[in-house]
């Protein structure tokens, strides 16, 4: 057998998996990498992100994207630590990436070397797995393993940490993807008698509700939910990150639930007597207070991770198993039906909903512009074909709030970790996808629309280098208030209006876009807003668009921390 | 301070840290420590906040402030992301012994645990690079724990302490709050007195040595022992040579400095090393960069170790005597025991290494528009003491080689961990201390772009800081190891950059670009006499390698000068 | 040259301590073989006792790195002939098809083990001695039928005849005030 290096054989195993893309940035201890890259540049495209942690937040989108693991390589010492954030992002939203980080050669380990960090250790409370590797010849086996358990069950970050002498020493090269691991047994068989159980729950519920997570969209579920749901004839909310699961526009939805959700799901979440949990885990941010969470309902919990199980919300039945098959075990089992009077309750409080604050933002009489008109506007121009991304913050609430989706994976945002800044890379991670995508696939051509604030913008605004190397078409939608709008409603709501450290002075973003060549426009008044969005989307290439918004603006409706969901407030009181 | 009553968990963390006589935190505001940042918002008179642009900045603007001032530097964050975010600081501030205490807020204790929105393992992922950390779930802990912190990052080896606030200890009510300074710690024994018996080794080593070479490390610079060093130098007429993070321990005009040591050090500081019989180093770890290859380093030497972190001692390099101990007290001891001597022939060989460079590299680097003309242009240019902030990469060795430092001058850079976008941040720290006329930042544009947001805090703050990019539009450092080890297959070093004079005209900051070597002496002149910030950037040669360099596995003295060598 | 190494190390009773005392094994690549953690003499002091196979340079660099963590009083490192080991093993037996129990009686008393309980469907054996003598056991155990095999990790006195309180005391005189 022909020996090759270890760089070879780590570059060969992202072959054997499927892998045509990496995301990265080159430093000292990966350069053999870098080397073995140049060699195989026609089989792998690198993708050089200004900063490692939005190489990291690129792989994510284009993992989310494309269905397929994200992969990085990043170098040793700065490089590792400055991929912690994209890792603990990707990990907390159960999104597959491999990261690979190089480090000193083994000899050095542990003396405290140019660029040594302790990467396997850092890295082993925010990945799903860690492994280091000083030896060419296991390469193979491990970069098997990872992908592996990056993919399988739960999905989440696998962290390979590389030293420089096993790149560089010979190795045999034999690859066999997905090897068994004793201990680890990502998808358990689900018993008959429970899925029976299930129906019988739901056949004898009268006001069930069905909440969506992004364990439907991991799990690449959607079909199966949409069949469950159109049968079952039951309402359903979704999460934050289980949004584009199913259409907005469709009849049983009854909008995003938790602190910003919509006033329906929230309020009678406290109503409903059977709550159907499908790939979610009932972050606080869904739940409010924990103790006053769906007080009159059973909870049946359908969660591949086992650990989630009874973990905030207590089940009174678990399906423990992958989603697509336990809800085609469970489809055929339950009743068609309708709730025409409990659909009604929904309908009422979404009545509220749309005269005090949908319209309100949407079709704003204030003197400046609401974010609520921008992505209302975005979101009737692209009728759903578009990819949507956001950043953290008041911009992310409002895109989810208000724009209609239409696709599966095409909302795209930082869930459980809230990263500010991860926006700006998700995007350009979004367009590569699409850019190396076959042309049959219809997102291939979707515009990637970033809605963001000014503070997170910023925060990551680097990569807008990568955007002109790439040449992608980003477009990118700045919210700009001049302030940390989230934090400082905080403190509008909460600390007396004394908005401490929340004020930014920011730069003049169209002439930054325009120093790296990218085009760009800014908005002041709402009679503009319209074209300039649609020249925005009708621009071939990537686009800034900077719009001045309204500072005092609140994202409302708004569970308070500590209050319970059917405690929501629907108009903020000042 | 007399005892405070009932007040908050934020209220005591903002008067801990006005005791401890930090005027100074760099932060950025979140969920989880906005308790905090209202706690701030009464007392803005004694404490002032700089809104940095990503978690990121603060810590490195925290490092910076610390080692130009010489006390703890203080980064305020928030948690999950915002905590994330600072692990490159503070792995940078831990591998270079930089005092920093970080503060991070949490999630309420009932929901640590529970993946809660923005909670992350902070305690946990941040163990393996901070001298310290805790997690305070009680407001009651506040005092006694920030006592603690403060202590432990300064003392001994300074280095990073990270502080986990859970956000219901910010807010719970502390009946009387009470802070005394932390002096003591029952298992922690920072600072242990020399041996005797070494220090009596070490000065008989010395008084007996007929080519002897100092090495000093970054230690020199954190204990203040600069004047025993040139006393000690004088009186045995030794040559000195210092690591990269050592600079500015002695004047570069020093008769007896031999230069840096290391990878891209000084011919004479390299050579010397292999050559010398007494090799006296203090306060430095002997850095895989420093030494070069293990097994060839010195040995012709007997090497006396002065070290104030036993772990230290012995690590790498054996010594014949080691001195565990603070460099300045281990001088203080040795220097009555030292015979004055001279040491003529030898330091003429310094000089004659010096005079080899010089001829070889140096002078034809001064006569073209490269890295290190620059450096050397901004070094004659600058009126008063300079902290010189360089980032990591070709422009920092161009920095630490060619930038002529005085008294009152220091360099502040990236030593262990390398960390590419450190400068810019850390210069708005250096910034901030008033501890020196100008703070010069020299970057590559790689570096710049990775922490470029920070320009923001430097137009808000309106900070007179020099920004100088040296731009080849490479990441050049990695350009050089493929040109010397992998045959010049250039992949992913070039960068399509964006055109960086007009990015920093978006901040509204004085921008400039040079592309030839006539233009640049007045160029540098208007940006040192400008009141207020500046950015300079030159356009220089592209294709430009570090000379002379330690090839990787060689020895010391195996030092190439030019590529030909 | 590898050997087995016994790391003695007294720490204030901290949470996350035995984290930051593992992870300095995990980057230098050292497996630990056995730990075991208990209360010490002094009141508030725990003690790690933690056995390694490694080099005698490597094992003395770890025992640095561990004695420089804040919460570490002191770190000493032992080679076999400095320490007196011991560790406990308990052994779970089935009664069923113990026929006479003669020949399981007579092998506990010769192998100084001895029964620490009787249940109708099982029996625990303890076997106190150093891993060769326990390995022995479990391999004369062989013909029953052994359940459960649980062995703790080592624990030791040491031979030189230090105290901890004036290690403690040693350590303040050295530092400079």
């Amino acid at each position: 057998m022909e020996k090759v290096l270890g760089a070879d054989a780590v570059l060969l195993s992202l072959i054997e998996e499927g892998q045509d893309t990496v995301f990265g940035y080159p430093g000292g201890t990966v350069i053999p990498l870098y080397d073995s890259l140049y060699g195989k540049r026609d089989k792998i495209h690198h993708i050089l992100a200004r900063h490692e942690q939005a190489a990291v937040h690129e792989a994510q989108a284009y993992a989310q994207v494309t269905g397929k693991p994200g992969v990085c390589i990043v170098t040793s010492g700065p490089g590792a630590t400055n991929a912690i954030t994209g890792i603990a992002n990707a990990n907390m939203d159960s999104v597959p990436l491999i990261v690979i980080t190089g480090q000193v050669g083994s000899a050095f380990l542990g003396t405290d070397a140019f660029q040594e960090t302790d990467v396997f250790g850092l890295s082993m409370p925010i990945a799903k797995w860690s492994a280091q590797i000083t030896k060419a010849e296991d390469i193979a086996e491990t970069m098997a393993k990872a992908f592996y358990i990056a993919v399988s069950g739960r999905p989440g970050v696998v962290v390979l940490e590389i030293t420089k002498n096993a790149l560089t020493s010979t190795t045999d090269f034999v690859y066999k993807k997905a090897p068994v691991i004793r201990s680890y047994v990502p998808y358990p068989e689900i018993p008959g008698e429970v899925i029976d159980k299930a129906a019988e729950m739901i056949n004898a519920a009268e006001k069930p509700l069905i909440l969506i997570g992004h364990g439907v969209l991991i799990a690449r579920a959607e079909k199966a939910v949409k069949e469950f749901v159109e049968k079952s004839g039951i309402p359903f909310g979704t999460t934050l990150m289980g949004l584009s699961a199913l259409p907005s526009d469709h009849p049983l939805n009854v909008g995003m639930l938790g602190m910003h959700g919509s006033y329906a799901s929230n309020m009678l979440t406290n109503q409903a007597d059977l709550i159907i949990a499908i790939g979610m885990r009932f972050s606080d941010r869904v739940t409010g207070k924990t103790s006053g969470y769906g007080t009159k309902a059973k909870i049946l919990h359908i969660e591949i991770d086992k650990s989630e199980i009874g973990k905030i919300i207590s089940a009174d039945l678990s399906v423990h198993g992958d989603l697509k098959s336990a809800l085609s075990y469970l489809t055929p089992r339950i009743e068609k039906k309708t709730y025409n009077r409990w659909r009604k309750e929904f309908d009422k409080f979404y009545q509220m909903e749309l005269e005090q604050v949908i319209k309100k933002d949407t079709h704003s009489d204030l003197p400046l512009i609401q974010m609520g008109e921008a992505v209302d506007i975005v979101s009737r121009k692209t009728s759903g074909d578009a990819v949507v991304v956001t950043d953290v913050g008041q911009n992310q609430m409002v895109a989810a709030r208000y724009y209609k989706f239409k696709h599966p994976n095409t909302f795209l945002t930082s869930g459980g970790l809230g990263t500010m800044g991860f926006g700006l890379p998700a995007a350009v991670g979004a367009a590569v996808a699409q850019k190396f995508m076959p042309e049959t696939n219809k997102m291939k051509n979707f515009p990637v629309v970033l809605f963001t604030g000014d503070g997170g913008f910023q925060m990551n605004e680097q990569e807008l280098g990568t955007i002109i190397q790439e040449k992608v078409p980003v477009k990118m939608v700045i919210l700009n208030n001049s302030v940390l709008g989230m934090v400082r409603q905080w403190q509008n709501m909460f600390n007396g209006k004394r908005y401490s450290e929340t004020d930014l002075i920011n730069p003049d973003f169209v002439c930054l876009a325009k120093a790296y060549g990218i085009k760009a426009e800014r908005v002041e008044l709402r009679e503009d807003l319209e074209p300039a969005i649609q020249q925005m989307l009708s621009f071939d290439g990537p686009y800034l668009l900077e719009i001045m918004v309204d500072k005092d603006m609140k994202v409302m409706p708004f569970i308070a921390p500590g209050s319970t969901v059917d405690e929501m407030k629907l108009v903020s009181n000042d | 301070m007399e005892n405070k009553f009932n007040i908050t968990g934020a209220e005591a963390i903002t008067l801990a840290l006005i005791e401890e006589g930090v005027d100074t935190v760099f932060g950025y505001p979140g969920g989880n420590n906005l308790p905090v940042y209202d706690s701030f918002y009464t007392h803005e008179k004694e404490i002032r906040h700089v809104l940095v642009r990503h978690e990121q900045g603060a810590v490195h603007a925290a490092e910076g402030y610390a080692s130009a001032n010489r006390k703890v530097g203080v980064c305020m964050v928030t948690s999950g992301p915002g905590a994330t975010n600072l692990l490159t600081g503070i792995a940078d501030a831990q591998l270079d012994s930089i005092p920093i205490v970080c503060i991070t807020g949490q999630v309420v204790k009932p929901q640590l645990g529970y993946d809660a929105f923005q909670e992350t393992d902070v305690v946990g992922f941040s163990m393996p690079v901070t001298k310290w950390n805790y997690q305070i779930t009680t407001a009651s802990e506040i005092a006694s724990v920030m006592a603690k912190a403060f202590y432990i990052a300064r003392s001994g080896r300074p280095g990073p302490v990270l502080l986990d606030i859970t956000k219901d200890a910010q807010t719970q009510i502390i009946e009387k709050f009470e802070y005394k300074k932390c002096t003591k710690i029952r298992s922690y024994h920072p600072k242990l007195k020399p041996s005797e018996t070494a220090i009596n080794e070490a000065a008989t080593l010395l008084n007996n040595a007929q080519r002897p070479l100092m090495i000093v490390g970054h230690g020199v610079l954190l204990s203040g022992c600069q004047d025993e060093v040139k006393e000690l130098s004088e009186k045995l007429d030794m040559p000195v040579a210092s690591t990269l993070l050592g600079l500015s321990s002695i004047e570069n005009e020093n008769p007896r400095f031999a230069g840096m040591v290391g990878l891209h050090g000084n011919y004479a500081a390299n050579m010397m090393t292999n050559r010398c019989d007494v090799l006296l180093s203090i306060g430095m770890r002997f850095s895989d960069r420093v030494i070069g290859k293990p097994e060839k380093y010195a040995n012709q030497a007997a090497i006396i170790h002065i070290e104030i972190d036993p772990s230290e001692v012995g690590k790498i390099i054996s010594p014949a005597v080691g001195v565990v101990s603070d460099a300045k007290s281990a001088l203080q001891k040795i220097l009555p025991l030292i015979r004055k001597s001279s040491h003529i022939s030898w330091l003429n060989q310094m000089r004659e290494f010096q005079q080899k460079e010089n001829e070889t590299v140096v002078n034809e680097n001064l006569s073209k528009l490269r890295m290190g003309k620059v450096v050397r242009v901004v070094s004659e240019k600058k009126k008063g003491s300079t902290a010189v902030v360089a980032d990591v990469g070709q422009n920092q060795m161009a920095s630490a080689r060619y930038f002529n430092f005085q008294e009152g001058d220091s360099i502040i850079t990236s030593g262990g961990l390398g960390t590419m976008g450190f400068a810019l941040p850390a210069a708005i720290g250096a910034a901030y201390t008033k501890k020196f006329k100008n703070v010069v930042c020299i970057m590559g544009d790689g570096g710049f772009q990775m922490t470029i947001e920070e320009l923001g805090a430097i137009m808000q703050y309106k900070l007179p800081v020099k920004l100088v990019l040296l731009n080849n539009n490479y990441l050049g450092m990695i350009r050089q190891l493929q040109d010397l080890y992998y045959n010049s297959h250039y992949y992913f070093g070039e960068m399509q950059n964006p055109d960086f004079v007009k990015i920093v005209d978006a901040y509204g900051i004085k921008a400039e670009r040079v592309e030839t070597l006539e233009a640049l002496s007045p160029a540098v002149e208007r940006m040192m006499d400008y009141d207020g910030a500046y950015f300079l950037e030159v356009r220089v040669e592209k294709q430009e390698n570090i000379y002379p360099v330690i090839p990787a596995g060689k020895a010391v003295d195996e030092m190439l000068l030019t590529p030909n060598d | 040259m590898n050997r087995k190494y016994t790391l003695l190390i007294y720490t204030e009773n901290h949470v996350g301590l035995l984290n930051r005392i593992s992870i300095i094994f995990t980057r230098h690549k050292v497996n630990i073989e056995s730990l075991n953690t208990s209360p010490s003499m002094e009141e508030g002091v725990h003690s790690f006792v933690i056995t390694i196979n490694t080099s005698l340079a490597q094992a003395e660099h770890l025992r640095k790195a561990i004695e420089k963590q804040v919460e570490v009083l002191k770190a000493f490192l032992y080679e076999e002939k400095q320490v007196i080991p011991m560790e406990v093993a308990l052994f779970k037996i089935s009664t069923e098809g113990l026929k006479s129990g003669n020949s399981l009686e007579k092998l506990i008393r010769e192998s100084s083990a001895r029964i620490i309980t009787v249940e109708p469907e099982f029996l625990v054996i303890e076997k106190t001695g150093t891993q060769n003598d326990i390995q022995d056991f479990l391999a004369q155990l062989s013909d029953f039928d052994v359940r459960e095999f649980i062995q703790s990790g080592r624990v030791i006195v040491t031979r030189p005849m230090g105290k901890l309180k004036d290690y403690l005391l040693d350590l303040e005189r050295q530092e400079e005030k």
